[in-house]
């Protein structure tokens, strides 16, 4: 299969003659060309989070009352790009704090559900047994657990007792991370009941690899598709979630600027002032396309047999 | 060392003596325990240092799982397997973690044993790794090393195993086995599912390693030609016993127990005069479950010759001749005579 390749002296070490395997990994998702758009929106995205306070045009929490008449301003006046919301504070500004609150909550909830199911799912798949059995039980209850009714009494309990935001914001992503393991932690078992019998495996194991080793260096990474699929679908879930607390009012709590919370407050003024919803919606919108299309792009990409 | 007492004879690597594993069937909500499928029951048999012992035998004789217990991959049920004379059967997962280095795996399907997400360098350097023999450099040194061992180059050890063909991933697998630098190889099928141009090179691999590196085999088969190339020693098995095993000579020229030379007489002769002329031995039926085995001698159910002490009496592993034994009534009965058994269904058809 080599034909062109001259043999190959008996002292060289070489390896460069072979692209390394990251660049293959790159090579095939930029194929991809929908998923690399989502990937560049996503980190867009996420750019603007992080350079929130720099790219502002203005403080999200400053109420115009030069130009401010106690309804929305309309898209482009007094400087306002996007107009204002119905307290007469800049839309633009707190869509890219907002990004900030959404996107950090996602990413941390997601990061929290895909540990633990993932962790539990390879314990769970690998061993079998009664061990198999207890964490499948366990996945079970926590899975009966209607999330948003115990979100809203959770959050309606500490909003109660503090105003902080930051709590609270660490109660949701701690919930919602806590709570939606249990999908993420059925997939990966079936993968890995599947993957344990594969001949690789019991090589794994011939060659004295402690279990540790087989189950997140042999198992985990012919795993790791259905994970990042889950993951980039459970990122937007939980933007969605956050967005659904928000809009209830039991979410991010205001002034703190979420997509969420400012669809919320937008519906009252609707038909006078939809682009105090439009923009947010679309931030949502956007944001969870983008998400999906990227993992898609980096399932295929992961995968060295495509 | 030599004046210490050994168990067992110096030249034999391996002892395996009544070998027992069972796979329990369970059943309902509780797991209620109802029946075993009982693979391999009760073997026994030794392997020289040096050798290569073939392991005979139809789908479903337990072969493969007699080898898996013998590296202690699968679990025994009873039985005991020597190996340098330290028993196996028995030790902690812990305590057996360094004898991997000594005892190794080749497996059936090059396509299923090679981790897809892994590239051929880690695959081969990973046992490095785990039994501290080489590290950075000298671990690359070595992967390269066995890369050329096996017959492959150097640089394939960035590509990822789909990209290679059958053959050349059973090399890697070779390579994989043999990084580690054991003594005794257990060699499942190692060609049984590759085109037959592709066996005569690994086969050829298989005995240059052998004769390089002083290794001692357990190779098991279905394909009698090719245990019959490469074995000293034959075994063959039926339903979780063994039958026969003698050197290969005296095996495929005179085979004792009427499964053997059934086995023996499905072999084709490449020429067509010959083989036109060859006489076979039908088996009727099909192997029996081995959930519930036959009575008394497991072959019974098949055998031409069989009489009323087949059904009722388990026979003994009899030694005919200096190291060719077999477990079979009628031979005992007739003083170590190979039964005729052309003649036999020649007479009855």
């Amino acid at each position: 299969m080599a034909a062109s390749v001259p043999l190959t002296p008996a002292t060289a070490t070489t390896a460069d003659d072979v692209a390394p395997s990251r660049n293959t990994v790159w090579r095939r998702f930029r194929r991809h060309k929908v998923a690399l758009v989502g990937g560049v929106i996503i980190v867009l995205m996420g750019l603007v989070a992080i350079t929130a306070n720099l790219i502002t045009p203005a403080d999200p929490n400053f109420i115009d009352q030069v130009n401010w008449q106690g309804y929305p301003l309309a898209p482009g006046i007094a400087g306002h790009l996007l107009g204002t919301d119905e307290n007469g504070r800049d839309l633009l500004a707190r869509l890219i704090f907002g990004a900030r609150i959404s996107l950090t909550v996602a990413l941390f909830a997601v990061i929290m559900e895909i540990s633990i199911g993932t962790f539990l799912g390879a314990i769970s798949g690998y061993y079998g047994g009664w061990i198999d059995f207890v964490i499948m039980r366990a996945t079970d209850v926590v899975l009966s657990i209607p999330l948003l009714p115990l979100l809203l009494v959770i959050t309606a309990i500490v909003a109660g007792t503090s105003n902080k935001a930051a709590l609270n914001f660490g109660v949701i992503v701690l919930i919602i991370g806590g709570l939606s393991w249990p999908a993420v932690a059925r997939l990966v078992r079936a993968s890995f009941l599947s993957l344990r019998e594969r001949e690789f495996a019991e090589a794994a194991k011939a060659l004295g690899n402690r279990d540790g080793r087989i189950i997140f260096r042999h198992l985990l990474p012919n795993a790791i598709a259905p994970i990042i699929v889950q993951a980039t679908l459970e990122v937007a879930n939980v933007i969605i979630l956050e967005s659904t607390l928000s809009f209830l009012g039991f979410g991010i709590q205001p002034p703190t600027a979420s997509w969420g919370n400012m669809l919320a407050n937008a519906q009252s003024n609707i038909t006078v002032a939809p682009w105090a919803a439009i923009f947010p919606g679309l931030c949502i919108l956007i944001t969870v396309l983008a998400i999906n299309y990227l993992g898609d792009g980096l399932r295929d990409a992961l995968d060295p047999n495509t | 060392m030599s004046a210490l007492p050994q168990a067992v004879p110096a030249d034999d690597l391996v002892v395996v003596r009544d070998l027992t594993k069972y796979f329990p069937i369970t059943a309902g909500i509780f797991q209620r325990h109802v029946a075993d499928v009982k693979a391999v029951d009760g073997i026994d048999f030794e392997i020289r240092r040096g050798e290569t012992l073939g392991l005979v035998g139809e789908s479903g004789s337990g072969k493969t799982t007699a080898g898996r217990v013998i590296l202690r991959l699968t679990d025994a049920t009873r039985g005991s397997v020597q190996f340098q004379g330290r028993e196996l059967i028995g030790l902690t997962r812990g305590e057996l973690r360094p004898l991997r280095k000594e005892m190794q795996i080749i497996f059936q399907d090059p396509y299923a044993s090679l981790n897809p997400r892994m590239t051929v360098g880690s695959i081969i350097r990973e046992p490095l790794e785990i039994h501290h023999i080489a590290r950075g450099k000298a671990a690359d040194a070595r992967v390269q090393e066995l890369l050329r061992l096996v017959g492959l180059q150097p640089s394939h050890a960035n590509r990822y195993p789909h990209e290679f063909s059958g053959g050349q991933r059973q090399r890697i697998g070779v390579a994989r086995a043999l990084a580690v630098d054991p003594k005794f190889i257990v060699a499942d099928e190692p060609v049984s599912a590759l085109d037959v141009s592709i066996q005569a090179q690994v086969i050829n691999l298989l005995q240059d390693l052998q004769q390089k590196l002083g290794l001692t085999y357990l190779f098991i088969a279905h394909d009698l030609s090719v245990v019959r190339h490469i074995s000293n020693r034959v075994a063959v098995m039926y339903v979780g016993k063994l039958v026969e095993i003698a050197d290969r000579d005296r095996l495929y020229d005179n085979p004792l127990h009427p499964y053997t030379q059934a086995l023996l007489s499905a072999i084709p002769i490449p020429d067509p005069v010959v083989e036109r002329r060859r006489k076979r031995i039908i088996l009727t039926g099909d192997i029996p479950s081995p959930v519930n085995p036959p009575s008394g001698c497991r072959f019974h159910t098949r055998c031409p010759i069989a009489f009323e002490r087949c059904k009722v009496e388990v026979p003994a592993f009899n030694e005919y001749e200096p190291g060719h034994r077999a477990a079979c009534h009628w031979v005992e009965e007739h003083g170590g005579k190979a039964p005729d058994l052309i003649a036999v269904t020649a007479a009855l058809t």
